[in-house]
């Protein structure tokens, strides 16, 4: 399984440097001016989003923003670093969501069953890694991607059949513990004309939980762990030979990943107060998993950062673009079809296409080749 | 020299490969194993016709994949898009040809149904060509980059299916005479059905004898042995492997109609719908092997059809656990695929 050049970051210890700010990105920094640039600003305006912007369609984006974004960095642990195609990432994040809805809604909002709902979800999300990792990595990386695909659709179709427990195809719909609705004040007057309310921590949640998670993935790619994991993916026999358990090191990476897609699954389900079949476990979903890490950037943390945001405003705010050339291209015969705001996902798809080929290492990839 | 000499002077009887027989027996073994559960002798006949049915039909979409896996070694996971493209190919027949569905000849309705077939399979004959080319060639050797690419293939001709066809579900008729069922005292089976194997059987019949009696089936198992080898021996392999993705595509192209018939609605999301059983085929049967792909078919087909009538609720994963059984009994499916 050869990467390009471009995906290979070869490890140089001489990058090891101290300092608060290194320490904290595990001595893998952006390595190029404009990615600093873009990252910070990504960084900058999601924190600030509530006090930037009213209403709440923009704190609605910043906060799926975040949740994607530590979903798909979870993602490219698995393909950027381990080289391995998981199509089950959407069932861990759908098992994180409806831990936290079963939770709430059964015993009752309070942060006692919101945490029990986020253990049960991560154990039962650990022993199904496991199991399919142990199954299936044993033999061939290819068998993975193909029973990941069969577990994925039959946890799918278990979700949306088990009404009873999960809500079936309406989903669940669920009250958030006092201190997160928007009825909570936490200060009487309102700063630079925000309400402090419970909206305003719950997406304060969503941001502090999934910096956090970003910044332990970050650690752990960087972490001896991590390196391993690139040698298997670079040549995974000479990793054997060297004394490592491919398949050990293999299942170790996607029960971290699908652990960290549980998070962003429960954080999911904590903003938008609802889990269904939709929202969590669809193909859809996973297809824009895929979308979101490779036009990123295999292979880099960031990328899935760059991705994550590039996708979520493009889903939001390119229809309507496209919505306007088509208007402006109606009458002629095929046209206005392939630009219809629809249609987003042909040209997302080709992007990625293109991307595969010409710049594997995505945008950071690029953004750190023109640097050298 | 003389040591070759002795050699070929030797009798020219070669050694036969040996027939596994041990996955053959799984199938007449389930069925019987079946028959307490299900109880009654006639509804059991019924399920097991229809189960025959749906394995022909299953096998159907995914001969084409583990053939140009086991010569490739290129996994497609677009396969699904030319199983929906191949349904909706049937419309450009269906249009002009509409009054053939309606009309009360079984002559006419068949003839209608191999044109359907006919123009399905050039069409993702072509598409195929296309995709071989554009998407799938620059990526040989790297099944990371084919999984990642051909998804990409994916949802592009998903989209474009869209774009020319609409993105809204599509009803098409069966052909008159081929609704309803044959009826045999209690024993059941859809007329569809019936054709379906007939169809199933007469692929999997000609692929056998295409592969094991012919030049070109020596070729391609040549070629999935060693490629290398019948490159050096002069034959141009990447013909071979093309013409190979082109069939492959155009067998999904067929099964897409099948399977368009059998569910009487076209979404461009068919293909991928029905991908999750192919997989689960393709795995259980060996990847490459295409023998082993009609067993799994068969096998998978069965188990849902006995599953869901014994514990439905068990029925959404019987697959996923004749997988993991059939995995655990042998990791490389039932029929191993010699892999250089």
């Amino acid at each position: 399984m050869s990467t390009s050049p471009a995906l290979a970051l070869p490890f140089d210890e001489t990058r090891r440097r101290s300092g608060f700010l290194s320490t904290l990105l595990s001595s893998d920094l952006p390595r190029s001016r404009v990615l600093s640039v873009i990252l910070l600003a990504i960084l900058l305006l999601l924190a600030a989003t509530p006090f930037l912007f009213s209403g709440s369609q923009p704190v609605g984006t910043a906060a799926k923003i975040c949740v994607f974004i530590v979903l798909v960095a979870s993602y490219d642990l698995l393909l950027g670093y381990s080289g391995i195609v998981s199509f089950a990432h959407t069932m861990f994040f759908g098992i994180g969501g409806y831990g936290i809805a079963i939770a709430l809604e059964r015993m009752g909002p309070s942060w006692g069953s919101a945490a029990i709902g986020l253990v049960a979800a991560l154990a039962l999300s650990a022993v199904l890694a496991i199991a399919i990792g142990l199954l299936s990595l044993r033999v061939r990386a290819i068998f993975f991607s193909m029973i990941t695909l069969a577990v994925a659709s039959a946890a799918a179709v278990l979700a949306s059949q088990l009404s009873n427990i999960t809500g079936g195809e309406d989903g669940l719909s669920f009250q958030l513990p006092p201190s997160l609705r928007p009825a909570f004040r936490l200060l009487s007057e309102p700063i630079f004309g925000t309400v402090i309310n419970g909206r305003l921590i719950a997406y304060y949640l969503v941001f502090f939980v999934s910096l956090l998670v970003f910044l332990a993935l970050l650690r752990i790619v960087n972490s001896p762990f991590g390196r391993v994991l690139q040698a298997i993916r670079e040549n995974e026999f000479r990793a054997e030979a060297l004394g490592y358990r491919v398949v050990a090191y293999r299942t170790a990476a996607s029960v971290i990943s699908a652990l960290a897609a549980t998070i962003a699954g429960a954080l999911m389900a904590l903003w938008l107060r609802y889990n269904g079949p939709d929202t969590t476990l669809s193909f859809s979903i996973m297809v824009d998993i895929l979308l979101m890490v490779v036009i990123g950037g295999m292979g880099t943390m960031y990328g899935a950062v760059i991705g994550a945001a590039l996708f979520v405003l493009a889903q939001s705010y390119l229809q309507v673009l496209m919505g306007a050339g088509s208007a402006a291209l109606a009458g002629l015969p095929i046209l206005p079809n392939i630009i219809h705001p629809d249609r987003w996902l042909l040209w997302l798809g080709a992007l990625f296409i293109v991307s595969v080929y010409a710049f594997p290492g995505g945008i950071v990839g690029r953004l750190r080749q023109a640097r050298q | 020299m003389s040591d070759m000499a002795a050699e070929s002077s030797a009798p020219t009887e070669l050694p036969r490969a040996k027939t596994d027989w041990l996955p053959l027996f799984l199938v007449p073994a389930l069925a019987l194993l079946a028959l307490p559960f299900v109880g009654s002798p006639s509804t059991w006949v019924t399920l097991t016709l229809a189960g025959l049915a749906m394995g022909m039909m299953i096998f159907l979409m995914a001969s084409g994949l583990t053939l140009v896996f086991g010569l490739m070694d290129i996994i497609n996971f677009g396969h699904g898009v030319f199983i929906s493209l191949g349904a909706y190919a049937t419309l450009i027949v269906l249009g002009p040809l509409a009054g053939w569905a309606q009309a009360d000849s079984i002559g006419l309705n068949l003839a209608l149904l191999g044109l359907c077939i006919l123009c399905a399979m050039a069409v993702t004959g072509v598409v195929g060509a296309v995709f071989e080319r554009v998407i799938v060639r620059p990526v040989y050797g790297s099944h990371l980059k084919q999984i990642l690419v051909t998804m990409g293939g994916l949802i592009v001709t998903e989209q474009a299916i869209h774009a020319i066809w609409g993105a809204s579900p599509i009803p098409i008729p069966l052909p008159q005479s081929l609704r309803g069922a044959f009826v045999f005292g209690d024993v059941v089976m859809e007329r569809y059905r019936v054709v379906a194997v007939v169809i199933g059987l007469a692929v999997f019949l000609g692929m056998q004898l295409l592969l094991n009696r012919t030049r070109l089936g020596l070729l391609i198992r040549a070629g999935v042995e060693n490629p290398e080898m019948v490159e050096a021996l002069g034959y141009r392999i990447r013909r071979l492997f093309v013409s190979v993705f082109i069939a492959g595509s155009a067998l999904a192209g067929l099964g897409g109609v099948m399977w368009a018939f059998y569910r009487q609605t076209l979404t461009a999301g068919m293909g991928m719908e029905v991908m999750v059983l192919v997989f689960i085929v393709i795995i259980i049967g060996g990847l490459g092997s295409v023998g082993g792909c009609f067993v799994g078919s068969i096998l998978v087909a069965l188990v849902a059809n006995y599953v869901g009538f014994i514990e439905p609720k068990l029925a959404l994963i019987s697959n996923i656990l004749v997988m993991a059984l059939v995995l655990i009994w042998r990791p490389q499916g039932l029929f191993p695929v010699a892999r250089r």
